[in-house]
């Protein structure tokens, strides 16, 4: 087992040298430069102070030279400053962006499992019945409704007509001035609409995969025997099924670690969440390098620790892969 | 307010901010409401976008100048009428040569941490505008300075090559605080962050992809504003916006047509908010690379005017809420030269230009020389639903008169570099916004086609170049208004680009708030003297 792991480790770190030098190229590749959208169509702008921006970001240099410096940046954990006209340390504007992207995720992730894992298993268990048809149609309405169209609904309803929610941004004005109980309170109040409807849009994909592995189990032997020997039918389920079916979902869960640092662009654009999503894209747009790395970089990293972590979690519960058999 | 630098490509949909400006069309549909000028309320608006620094200087988006453009003051600034008045400087003298401008700055204004203003400063953000080091897009023009001295405390004296017209307006570039930021790297200075002006709002905080605050300046020279604080949320969503709006979130905002013509009009909004609408400082064109040989037959470009229809696509594309461009100039300015003789619209008058140039109706109804059909791509940028519709109208219009018109979207920086800066375009629908001072040697004149510069289309006319030279020659308004004149009529003639259309600023501000002055200059112009009366307020 511990042999395993660090074969794993070891392995991560030219994982993650091939993933930067990849997309370090791709971004490069990709036409325009971050002084061009800064000066681009402007007229008081001369070829010559062109050339000198691009030497203050160091663009004049050949691109291995480039990639080598930024790679002994990030050495030092140094992403560098962002290319956009603040200047700003790449990592001050990550940081001030991952807490609210991270709550965010971290409680739609946990009401996405909490939800959709009782959904399929009832799903499972009263096959083909009225009930699993009506959650099927439930969370593939949730699935298909595109979120901005739902989004700007709710806002309309439960904002505009109905004034219960507030319907953008994350605090009200005056928020300074409330006590702790009103700032939570209010902060909740600013999470309802976009936690919900998240929510309900990833329901679909989670719910249906675990119905499928519920089925699968419930149509063993053991269950058979289960059942033949006179168990009831809760035991059988929750006891004897619902462990294995539930290992899949140990997969998931570690793919949906990158995930939480992630955002999506319309829905934070929407809602005026200052989350990731923007971040990155804006920093796509305007071809900020080092901003983009910076993002990618970490997302890779989270990306291969899921896995790894998912893949241990595996290890663990099934003796199988553990001993490198079957 | 920061004054506007000159065409910088107008990208987003217009907003409701200090580039509104133009011939003064109120419509206040709501009752006036009475009430003496209080002190108290906030207003609260709403960006797309957010600011990037609050360094002017090294700012290039709108936002990041609406919001310093409240902390900060130039020696000159544009009044409501768009005429150059003193700003911290009170009065200035142009020498009878045109070479030097001398400013008197106003005594006793103070920094928003107290200390004194002078000329120091002025010299100071000269030098730093000039200063190969710093990373900005605005020191062309004081590239033309040859001398810049502080004579003394509170005079300050620039000396030019030659004449200049453009270099007064220039000096409304934010004034920054020597005392701070002298000896230090500008680009990692914590007053992009946190900035300290000498203007009417002092700023507060800046929440970062939320909101930026800012309070009163209570010892501002030009009186304490009467909205205490003024809050900028950045919500990037227009729907999410106009929701806010309705729900109260905000007190202010720029409409799209749409809304301001369909979805506005009940009522309940009509009593919470005044409507304003005039005329924006930009205009959306039909740009031809002249460079190919379609496009270099005059009567090409003529007859394509006159095939398209611009009152059609005001309707279609803004709903009416815009006017007719005949020219690179807004309507109402003085630059501006009404009634020019650009080709009207009559497809019979297109088609028979198209016959003289030597295209033959083919049989599938697309006109034909020397075997080529006639058939071009408009391209434009992704994310700008007005042109891709105005494009769609064009191409229909096109086709009636035999034109097979393709369109192609394209992201912005892809645009830019590949098509654009190469020169491989046919058409290009773009805008330009339009700038207070009229010069416009970098977009027409000849030298200006090399690859990344403006005047991509490739035109070259000797007349435009020798009119252009002399208006910014000179510092006489009536000189530089027939050389101005001069061009229009020539672009009229010549149409490099067909002239499409200059929307409307469409900005609804919540009915509470009074002294509201519309004018030539937009809304904006007179914010510290907006106020909401005692019993209305509301934060």
């Amino acid at each position: 087992m511990v042999n395993y792991l660090i074969k794993r480790i070891i392995m991560l770190f030219p994982l993650l040298l091939g993933i930067t030098l990849i997309t370090f190229t791709v971004i490069h590749l990709a036409p325009g430069e971050p002084v061009e959208m800064q000066t681009a169509m402007s007229p008081k702008v001369s070829a010559a102070s062109r050339a000198r921006l691009r030497e203050f970001y160091g663009l004049d240099k050949p691109l291995h030279v480039q990639y080598l410096r930024w790679l002994g940046h990030l050495a030092h954990l140094d992403f560098g400053r962002s290319f956009a006209p603040d200047n700003r340390p790449v990592t001050d504007k990550i940081v001030e962006r991952i807490p609210i992207t991270l709550k965010l995720n971290v409680i739609a992730l946990i009401l996405e499992f909490g939800l959709a894992i009782p959904i399929g298993i009832l799903a499972a268990v009263h096959r083909d019945s009225l009930l699993d048809r009506g959650i099927s149609v439930f969370v593939f309405v949730g699935f298909a409704v595109p979120t901005f169209w739902l989004a700007l609904l709710c806002m309309y309803i439960f904002g505009v007509k109905y004034s219960l929610l507030p319907i953008s941004g994350l605090h009200s004005l005056g928020y300074e001035r409330l006590s702790a109980f009103g700032r939570f309170w209010d902060f909740t109040k600013h999470l309802i609409l976009p936690i919900s409807i998240a929510t309900f849009g990833s329901l679909a994909g989670l719910s249906r995969y675990m119905r499928s592995t519920m089925l699968e189990v419930l149509s063993q032997d053991y269950i058979t025997t289960a059942r033949a020997k006179g168990l009831r039918e809760r035991v059988v389920i929750y006891k004897h099924a619902l462990k294995n079916a539930l290992l899949p979902v140990i997969t998931l869960l570690g793919f949906s670690l990158p995930g939480l640092i992630g955002g999506s662009v319309i829905f934070e654009t929407i809602f005026a969440i200052p989350g990731m999503g923007q971040l990155f894209y804006q920093g796509v747009m305007a071809r900020d390098y080092p901003l983009v790395m910076g993002i990618l970089v970490i997302g890779a990293c989270l990306t291969l620790v899921g896995n790894l972590l998912a893949d241990v979690c595996y290890a663990v519960a099934d003796p199988r892969i553990r001993h490198g058999r079957g | 307010m920061t004054l506007r630098r000159l065409f910088t490509l107008l990208l987003v949909a217009l907003q409701l901010s200090a580039c509104g400006q133009g011939a003064s069309e109120q419509k206040p549909l709501s009752r006036p409401k009475g009430g003496a000028p209080a002190y108290g309320d906030a207003l609260i608006t709403g960006s797309i976008g957010e600011p990037n620094t609050l360094i002017p200087l090294l700012a290039s988006d709108t936002s990041s100048h609406e919001v310093a453009g409240l902390v900060y003051n130039g020696l000159v600034r544009y009044d409501k009428n768009l005429k150059l008045e003193g700003d911290l400087a009170r009065s200035w003298e142009v020498s009878r040569d045109g070479l030097t401008i001398t400013f008197h700055l106003r005594p006793g204004v103070k920094w928003h941490d107290g200390k004194d203003f002078t000329s120091n400063d002025v010299l100071y953000t000269y030098r730093v505008t000039v200063d190969p080091k710093t990373p900005t897009a605005y020191s062309e023009d004081f590239k033309q300075v040859k001398k810049a001295e502080a004579l003394d405390r509170y005079t300050f004296r620039v000396t030019y090559e030659k004449p200049f017209a453009p270099a007064l307006a220039s000096w409304g570039i934010a004034i920054l605080p020597a005392h701070l930021l002298e000896g230090k790297d500008i680009t990692k200075s914590p007053l992009a962050r946190s900035p300290i002006g000498t203007g009417p709002y002092i700023f507060k905080e800046w929440v970062p992809g939320q909101k930026l605050s800012l309070e009163a300046n209570p010892a501002y020279w030009e009186g304490r504003p009467y909205l205490d604080r003024f809050v900028y949320r950045i919500i990037p969503d227009n729907s999410t916006m106009y929701m806010e709006l309705k729900a109260g979130g905000i007190d202010t905002m720029g409409l799209s047509p749409v809304q301001y013509q369909r979805q506005t009009n009940t009522p309940e909004f009509l009593a919470r908010f005044n409507k304003y609408r005039y005329p924006a400082s930009a205009y959306t064109y039909l740009g031809y690379n002249l460079r190919l040989p379609l496009f270099k037959d005059r009567r090409v470009r003529q007859a394509i005017s006159h095939a398209i229809n611009k009152e059609e696509i005001i309707q279609g594309v803004l709903l009416g809420m815009g006017q007719i461009a005949h020219g690179p100039y807004k309507p109402g300015t003085w630059a501006y030269k009404p009634q020019v003789a650009d080709p009207e619209y009559d497809p019979a008058k297109a088609q028979q230009l198209l016959k003289e140039a030597g295209f033959v109706m083919g049989s599938d109804g697309i006109l034909v020389k020397d075997g080529k059909p006639f058939s071009f791509t408009i391209m434009t940028n992704q994310g700008n639903d007005q042109r891709m519709k105005c494009a769609q109208i064009i191409q229909r219009r096109l086709k009636r008169v035999g034109i097979d018109v393709k369109i192609r979207v394209m992201e912005w920086a892809s645009f830019l570099t590949n098509f654009i800066d190469k020169g491989k375009f046919e058409a290009v629908l773009l805008g330009w916004t339009i700038g207070q001072d009229p010069d416009l040697y970098d977009v027409w004149h000849s030298s200006k086609t090399e690859p990344k510069e403006l005047n991509f289309i490739g035109f070259k006319n000797a007349e435009v170049d020798r009119l252009l030279i002399e208006g910014r020659g000179t510092f006489d308004q009536e000189k530089r208004k027939r050389c101005y004149w001069g061009i229009q009529d020539i672009l009229a003639q010549e149409q490099p680009y067909t002239f499409l259309y200059v929307p409307d600023a469409l900005p609804a501000v919540a009915s509470r708030f009074q002294g509201i002055e519309p004018a030539p200059a937009g809304i904006m112009h007179n914010l510290i003297k907006w106020y909401v009366p005692k019993a209305e307020q509301k934060n």
